[in-house]
Formats: structure tokens, C-alpha cells, sequence
């Protein structure tokens, strides 16, 4: 049985408009994205090609493109353009008054 | 784990049909199949050994030397085996066939069939000698074969590619994009065994060295020979002679996969046995491709193994039950490094009683040989010029008499003596133009005239043009007979490629709009959003708009956004700005003072005479500015880098003039200078040129007489390109006002991502200097203005150090820990 963990990240504030940031949720490596239009997104913190910081990389849309060789990953499905690379996990994410909250 | 099938509407009467492998042989089997089978009579299953949807392997050459990109060579892609009811088995490498029970075995799957094909194709021949196992030894045969090689060979200097066979001149070819010095050693005495004769083979040495790859043949390897860290440093040969090289590619031929098919008791010889229904010596399995061995041949090109692929489809599929694979013939015209070359027959097989016909022109590198027997023309290779291969493929193909007078093999009265010159209005509906895909000249006009009207299109529509490419240029011949022109892609001009406007159209509009920041030109003028149309409209619109532009962080690359270079492991690399690469004692010990205190990993010199402090963390960042006390040297962006100096009348004997005052004053004037890409200077004190620049974007070269010489678009890097001469001048001053006029045309002018080297034959030489030097458009003046405005507006970025400009800029990854439960 899966456990599920909602946690809150920090706070809207704590996230560049239009931009990622990094975290780590016991270790384990998640980046958090705002996107121009409002949206709130967590991902994968790597890239599954190379590794790429995926936090570092740029949003267009509602994607996010890894710093390394560009591969793009979709917000809501975590699926890549490239064919043959594999999906990066995506959370579900909540912005309440308390702060962002993330499922993992 | 076993993977469920489609749902069958119809379970009892499908049959199960299980293909083993997924390369150019197996999923077009599928696709003929599919094609032929609209009942959808068959549960199809195929196993990949690569995590990937199938891909042209023809192409992969191309993705090696970057022509294309690699998501540009997939054939069908994930999607494409679940919208047509194909369950894909990808990265499953199939280990074991019970013949009895009818069930192949793979990974954790295991597929039950009615009917079995082997497609398993065959694998790189790898000669059995030391030092395989070495680093930076490949071979060349997948995809991941492709980028391995293509991000090993960036930190090397010199390769060798062992076989001279086509695949290993492709891969040769491949490496010299990367800037690596090739050496190419072939075991027999000449190049392209298979297609040429010995003097072809050496007609194709001399062009493939005229292009700068060294070729060795006779050679016998023995060894690969490493250094202490086990990295490749070299080739040893039979002689005891060695060839230094920092990689390794084994092109050695291809070995084809039978092993499995010989583990469940297929009869094997060199590959898989199939008879003329491509049925192996199991009445329920079948073979197809680089796999099988027919009337005791191995094709390993496309051609014959599609005439496979489409004979079983047929079969199974019962539209012709009866149908026959007799044989290929193979008639095949490549490009191996720009050179032309046709190949059918096999050339090295000449008989007693044959006829040869050769035809030879050495100046233009033009070798033709066509071996007559029986009064039929047997084989045929031709070099450097294809005019005539088209007649000698039908005469070759359909065995029709060669004419009596032989030589007009070659110049018949109706033998067109140049390519181009083909007129294809003449050409019959039936002639095959694409010979990959097997298309003929009517089905392509038949999709130019429903308004496939660039070659993209109707390859698409038809395939044709689609495998090696090399019919494009007919393609886009019969559009322009057909349609009038073949669509230009308008997309050629725009400067970035999320806004359809050209540069001075997008600049106008964006003015006119009032459109000060990124956000807002995508809003009012692009189709879509992409992040290196960002990066390029924040450079344009900063230069535009000087200080009244709206700097939206979201649109810089993370390099631009922390203001230094990240790395493979996420790291930065540091360069602080050396003014013309001249230091002092002071910062030097600065510099390594800060290098101690982070544990920089690796404190390396630049080609640019920079010292580069590498594996900075990212939250490291302010500090080591804060302590290095010196300005950013803009290593990591789009915009002025160095400029490289020799030491010029201050020491050199030679010197004929102050280089390094004079690169010192050019850096401290146009440090800080954005542009559509980057731009590196060199200024060399005499001819001698230590500097190097003569490749530099900027060049300035002081010359006997006590001038300086400008030069412009210069490159050494995947492309080397000299310098074009802008203009000499007598004055230092004078230098810096023709240099700093050049740079804001580049940067107002240029497409975002367009070097100078590509700007400025663009623009052509002369036409700059009218521009620049004599002022014909009447601008000098206000491109002097930007020169000191955007001098003005140069602030050090990495005074950020102080205050970050967006939350978390600096920052390392925000632990946080478990468990804080919110309900």
C-alpha cells in the first residue's frame, strides 16, 4: 500500500514568476514550477537523459525544458517530446493559504 | 510480468503474430502488413532491443554530424504502435523461443504466437583484438551509438575510425563536424571494397583527403592501445607502427543477430536460411532483413530488405498468397562526403571474357568503370559525376544488350552528361525515383498535383525521399515542373521561430506595440512559446529598449539567469574578465587564494587566455565573486567574450605594434556587449598572427606598414572559416570606431543564434564595408550613438551578488523533511 504525504513546500512567494525551484522532500530531489498564466507544478527534480537540474530549466507553457540538451517535459503528464526518453513524475499540487502543498 | 494484448473483438479466429526486432526491417514488415490487412486479422506483437520507436538508421550519419536532429530520423513513434493496435515491446531483448509450446520469451514478457518473423537485423563487427573495452572506443550502429560518440568526441582532439567501408567514412565524416583530425584505416587495399574497384577506391582517397581526413589502408590493427586511466591513446598495427588518436570508432562491417534463431534450431549458415517465401526451416517462422541469408546472399541495404518485407506481407496477409522473393538486384547511388557515388554489381568480380569500359578524368575526380558480360552490362561503379547513371541502372537492372559501340555506355545520344541537366518532364510516370522506398516518378506527381508542394510534404504523402535523401534534389525538381516552385519556407527569414516576422519587421512592430518585455511579444505576436525564441527576443528587446526594458528573468537561460556556465553535474564554472588576458601577480594569487577556499574541483585556462575556476556550486556563486573582487568575464552568454592578445611591441621582437594596449582598450569598451550570439575578438601585434585572428569573429592585425587590419567572420570551431578583410586603418581610435560600428550592425541585423561568420557572407564583404566604412545607408553616425549608450548601460551582472533579483536565485535545493501532514 502506498502512503501518500501531503507537504507543504513553502510559500507562493518563495516561487520566481515564470520560473522553477528546487527541494528536497527527505532526500528525495522535487522542483516546483509558477508558471506565468498562475500555475503551480511539481515535477521530478532530474532529468532522466542526463540529470539535468530540472529547476534550472525554462518554462514555455506549461513545460519545462531541462538546461542540458532541451528535452521538454509536460506539466500535467510528465511525458517528453523526444521519443525514447522517459516520463519524469509529476505531483499534485494545492496553493492554500497555508502555503504550496505537494502529494508525493 | 506479463503484458496484456490488445483487446481482441475476435479472440478465436486472430492470429498471433510476434515480430522479433524493430529496426528498418521488422516495423516495416509491420507497416506493410497493416497496410494490406484491414480485417485486422492478426494480433501483432514486436519485440525492440531499444527503449525507442523505430528510426531510420540510414539517417543516423546525419544525426552525427548534426545536419539532423535526432528526433528528425524516428519513423514511427510510440504513439504510432498503440493508434494501430501493435503491442510494443520496447527495451525487451527476447532470450529464448519454445518452437514446441509457440511462446517467445523475453525480460519478464512472454509472447505466445501463431506465426513468428526474425528481424533481428545484425550487429557491429568488432575485430577480435585488445583494447576494446577502453574508453573511447565505439562502434556505430545505434542511436545512443550516435550520442555517445558525438559527447565523447567533444573533449577530443584526434579519432580513428577503423573500416573504410561506407559506414566508417559516414562515421569519419560524422567526426570532422566535431572538429576532430580523422584518420581512416582500412584493412584492404583500398576504400569501399564493395562498390569500387582499386582505382575508384583510390580516385575516393584522394577526395576524402582533399577534404582533410587522412586514409590508411593495407593496415592490419592489432591493438588499441590506452593510457593509465584506461582511456584509448592510441592504434597499434601489425608493423608495430602507431597511429595517436584520444578515440576510437570500429566501422569493421556487420555481423548478422542469428544466434537466437540457431538456439531454438533454426538452420543457420552465415545468417538466418529462408527459401523464396522468406520461410525458415519452421513452417510458422519466417525471416526478413539484414537477418536472413537468401540464395546465399546477405543484403544489408534497404532496397532489397523492403522487396522482403513487402513479398511476406503479402503472404501472410493472403492478398497474394503466392507471392515470391526471388533475389535483388542491387543498384545503389550514395553520398559519401559529398562525393557522388553508383554502385551496382559486384565491380571486383571480372571474368576472362568480360569487357571493361572505364572512363576517367582525375582533375575533376570522376572515375567510371562498367563491366560488360555476355553482352550485358554485370556491374557498373561511377565516381564524382552520376551523369550518366541512371541508363546504365536500366541497362543493368532490366539486362537489356549494351550497345555495340561500348562507349556509349557512358555517352550515348541520349546520355545527359550532368545530373541537373536530366530533364524530368521526359521521364516515364513508371521511372523510380526514390530507390529507398521504391517510388516512382507518377505517384510523386500524383501528390504535387493534391498540393504536396515542398519535399517534406510529399514525403510525407509518399515516403519518397524519406531513407538516405538523396533523391530530394529530383523531388524538388518535379515540384517546380509540376507546381510552378517549390514553397519557400518562409520560416528562413523570421529571427526567432515562435513570431513569423523577419528581424526589422519584428523590431518595427515591437516599437510601433510599444512591446518592452518577453511576456508581451508573445502575447500580441507569436504562435507559440518555445524557450530559444525567448532567449532571443529578451536580447533584441534589451538592445532595443536599452533601459526601458522590461527584464523578465523567465526568459533567460539558466546560464543568464545566475550568470555563469552550468556543467554536467549542475555545478557553474567561473571566469572573471582578464582584459585582453593580461593579469597580475595580485589577482593571480586572488584567483587561487578563492580556488582553496571553495575547493574549486579544477582551476583550468581558457583558448580565450582566461583562468576558469570550475565546479562552483550555484549558492556558492556570490561569495566567489564577492572574494575574486573582479567583473564578470561573460563566458556563459550571447555577447562579447575575449579578446585574445599576443604580447605585441611591449616585449615580442617581432611586434609591430601595441596589440595588447590595443586588446585591452576593445574589452574595457565593449565588455558587457549583448548580441544575437557570441563574439571573440583577437588582436595579433604582426602577421605572424599568434593571436589567431584570422578565425575570430573580430580580428584586428597590426601590419609591416604600422597599420591595423580589420577582419570579420572568422570561425574555428565545427566550421573554420578565414576572416574577410573589412578595412585597414591607421589609428587605434580609428580601429575601435570601425569595430564598434560592425558590432551594433551585427547585433541590430543579425537572426538570433547567427554568427558572424554566417552574418557577414550573408550580408557579403563588400557590401559591409559600403555599409561600415563608407557609410552608403547614412547610419555611422547612429550606430556610434548605440556604441556609447550601450557602453553606458554596462553594469557588472554579477554585482547581483549583493542583492538577488528573484527568490531563490542563488539558491541550493530547500531541504525539507517528512513528516509535516496537512489535512
Amino acid at each position: 500500500m502506498l502512503t501518500l504525504n501531503r507537504i507543504v513546500l513553502c510559500q507562493l512567494d518563495d516561487l520566481p514568476v515564470g520560473l522553477g525551484r528546487a527541494f528536497e522532500v527527505e532526500g528525495k530531489p522535487i522542483a516546483v514550477f509558477r508558471t506565468r498564466g498562475g500555475r503551480v507544478f511539481a515535477t521530478d527534480g532530474f532529468c532522466p537523459h542526463k540529470n539535468g537540474p530540472l529547476a534550472d530549466g525554462m518554462l514555455t507553457g506549461d513545460s519545462v525544458v531541462c538546461p542540458y540538451h532541451n528535452f521538454r517535459f509536460d506539466a500535467t503528464t510528465g511525458e517528453c517530446d523526444q521519443p525514447g526518453i522517459c516520463s519524469i513524475a509529476t505531483y499534485p499540487v494545492e496553493v492554500t493559504d497555508s502555503g504550496i502543498v505537494v502529494t508525493l | 510480468m506479463i503484458q496484456p494484448n490488445t483487446i481482441r473483438d475476435t479472440p478465436i479466429t486472430r492470429k498471433r503474430l510476434v515480430v522479433i526486432g524493430n529496426g528498418m526491417a521488422g516495423a516495416r514488415f509491420i507497416e506493410d502488413l497493416i497496410a494490406l490487412d484491414p480485417s485486422h486479422a492478426f494480433d501483432v506483437s514486436i519485440f525492440g532491443d531499444e527503449p525507442y520507436g523505430n528510426y531510420n538508421r540510414i539517417l543516423l550519419s546525419n544525426v552525427l554530424n548534426g545536419s539532423q536532429d535526432a528526433k528528425e530520423i524516428f519513423l514511427n513513434p510510440l504513439a504510432w504502435y498503440a493508434d494501430n493496435n501493435v503491442t510494443f515491446h520496447a527495451g525487451k531483448k527476447v532470450t529464448r523461443i519454445d518452437r514446441e509450446a509457440k511462446v517467445t520469451y523475453a525480460d519478464g514478457v512472454e509472447e505466445p504466437y501463431d506465426t513468428l518473423v526474425f528481424a533481428t537485423g545484425s550487429r557491429p563487427f568488432v575485430p577480435p583484438i585488445a583494447g576494446t573495452s577502453l574508453h573511447g572506443v565505439f562502434v556505430f550502429r545505434t542511436l545512443d551509438d550516435c550520442r555517445n560518440i558525438a559527447e565523447y568526441a567533444k573533449d577530443c582532439k584526434k579519432a580513428v575510425v577503423i573500416g573504410g567501408g561506407l559506414l566508417g567514412l559516414e562515421a569519419a565524416k560524422g567526426l570532422m563536424t566535431h572538429n576532430v583530425n580523422v584518420t581512416v584505416v582500412e584493412m584492404g587495399p583500398w576504400l569501399m571494397g564493395v562498390q569500387l574497384d582499386a582505382d575508384g577506391g583510390k580516385v575516393l582517397q584522394q577526395t576524402i583527403e582533399k577534404l582533410g581526413i587522412t586514409a590508411i589502408t593495407s593496415a592490419s590493427t592489432k591493438e588499441f592501445v590506452g593510457d593509465e586511466t584506461n582511456r584509448v591513446k592510441g592504434v597499434k598495427f601489425a608493423d608495430g607502427s602507431i597511429v595517436e588518436c584520444d578515440m576510437v570508432v570500429v566501422s569493421a562491417g556487420i555481423r548478422p543477430n542469428k544466434e537466437l534463431a540457431g538456439e531454438c534450431g533454426l538452420t543457420c549458415d552465415r545468417a538466418i536460411l529462408v527459401d523464396d517465401s522468406l520461410q525458415t526451416n519452421d513452417p510458422n517462422i519466417y525471416g526478413v532483413g539484414e537477418c536472413v541469408q537468401h540464395r546465399g546472399m546477405v543484403y544489408g541495404l534497404v532496397a532489397p530488405i523492403w522487396e522482403q518485407t513487402k513479398t511476406l506481407a503479402l503472404r501472410l496477409t493472403g492478398v497474394n498468397a503466392n507471392a515470391q522473393y526471388t533475389g535483388s538486384k542491387l543498384a545503389t547511388k550514395l553520398k559519401v562526403m559529398g562525393v557522388e557515388l553508383a554502385s551496382m554489381g559486384r565491380i571486383s568480380d571480372v571474368q576472362p571474357t568480360d569487357e571493361v569500359v572505364t572512363f576517367a578524368e582525375p582533375a575533376r575526380q570522376v572515375y567510371w568503370k562498367a563491366i560488360v558480360r555476355e553482352g550485358k552490362v554485370s556491374a557498373c561503379c561511377m565516381l564524382g559525376d552520376l551523369g550518366p547513371a541512371d541508363d546504365l541502372v536500366e541497362f543493368f537492372m532490366t539486362e537489356k544488350p549494351a550497345p555495340e559501340r561500348r562507349l556509349e555506355l557512358f555517352f550515348g545520344a541520349g546520355t545527359k552528361t550532368k545530373g541537373a541537366e536530366i530533364s524530368l518532364a521526359d521521364l516515364p510516370d513508371a521511372k523510380q525515383i526514390c530507390d529507398c522506398n521504391g517510388v516512382c516518378k507518377g505517384t510523386i506527381v500524383k501528390a504535387i498535383q493534391a498540393g504536396k508542394t515542398s519535399v517534406p510534404m510529399v514525403g510525407k504523402a509518399t515516403r519518397a525521399g524519406t531513407g538516405c535523401g538523396s533523391c530530394k534534389k529530383m523531388i524538388a525538381g518535379l515540384i517546380e515542373a509540376v507546381a510552378g516552385a517549390v514553397k519557400a519556407d518562409p520560416s528562413e527569414s523570421w529571427y526567432v521561430t515562435a513570431v513569423p516576422l523577419d528581424k526589422p519587421t519584428l523590431v518595427a512592430e515591437c516599437k510601433k506595440r510599444g512591446l518592452k518585455s518577453v511576456s508581451a511579444v508573445l502575447r500580441e505576436l507569436a504562435t507559440h512559446e518555445d524557450e530559444k525564441s525567448k532567449n532571443g527576443l529578451a536580447s533584441m528587446l534589451k538592445s532595443i529598449w536599452g533601459t526601458e526594458y522590461i527584464d523578465e528573468r523567465d526568459a533567460r537561460y539558466v546560464n543568464d539567469r545566475v550568470h555563469a556556465n552550468i556543467q554536467r553535474d549542475g555545478t557553474f564554472s567561473v571566469i572573471p574578465r582578464v582584459y585582453g588576458g593580461v593579469t597580475t601577480a595580485d589577482d593571480l594569487i586572488k584567483i587561487g587564494e578563492v580556488a582553496k577556499k571553495y575547493s574549486v574541483p579544477m582551476v583550468k585556462f581558457t583558448g580565450g587566455q582566461r583562468i576558469d575556476l570550475l565546479g562552483i556550486k550555484k549558492e556558492d556563486l556570490p561569495g566567489v565573486w564577492a572574494d575574486l573582487g573582479m567583473p564578470s568575464g561573460y563566458a556563459y552568454t550571447k555577447a562579447l567574450r575575449t579578446v585574445k592578445t599576443c604580447v605585441g611591441t611591449e616585449f615580442c621582437r617581432y611586434g609591430t605594434n601595441d596589440s595588447t594596449g590595443l586588446g585591452i582598450a576593445l574589452e574595457k569598451r565593449f565588455q558587457g556587449f549583448e548580441f544575437p550570439a557570441k563574439v571573440k575578438m583577437g588582436v595579433s601585434g604582426c602577421p605572424r598572427n599568434c593571436s589567431e585572428s584570422t578565425v575570430k569573429d573580430v580580428g584586428i592585425v597590426a601590419t609591416e606598414g604600422g597599420e591595423w587590419e580589420i577582419l570579420v567572420g572568422g570561425a574555428a570551431g565545427a566550421h573554420v572559416r578565414r576572416t574577410d578583410i573589412l578595412c585597414r586603418v591607421n589609428t587605434r581610435d580609428e580601429a575601435m570606431q570601425v569595430i564598434g560600428r560592425f558590432l551594433i550592425y551585427y547585433r541590430d541585423n543579425a537572426k538570433w543564434i547567427e554568427r558572424t561568420y554566417d552574418f557577414v557572407p550573408r550580408i557579403g564583404i563588400e557590401n559591409l564595408r559600403k555599409i561600415i566604412v563608407e557609410d552608403s545607408l547614412g547610419i555611422v553616425a547612429s550606430l556610434d550613438a548605440e556604441v556609447e549608450k550601450t557602453m553606458a548601460a554596462y553594469v557588472d551582472p554579477w554585482l547581483e551578488r549583493d542583492q538577488p533579483v528573484y527568490a531563490g536565485q542563488f539558491a541550493e535545493p530547500r531541504k525539507v523533511s517528512l513528516p509535516v501532514v496537512v489535512v
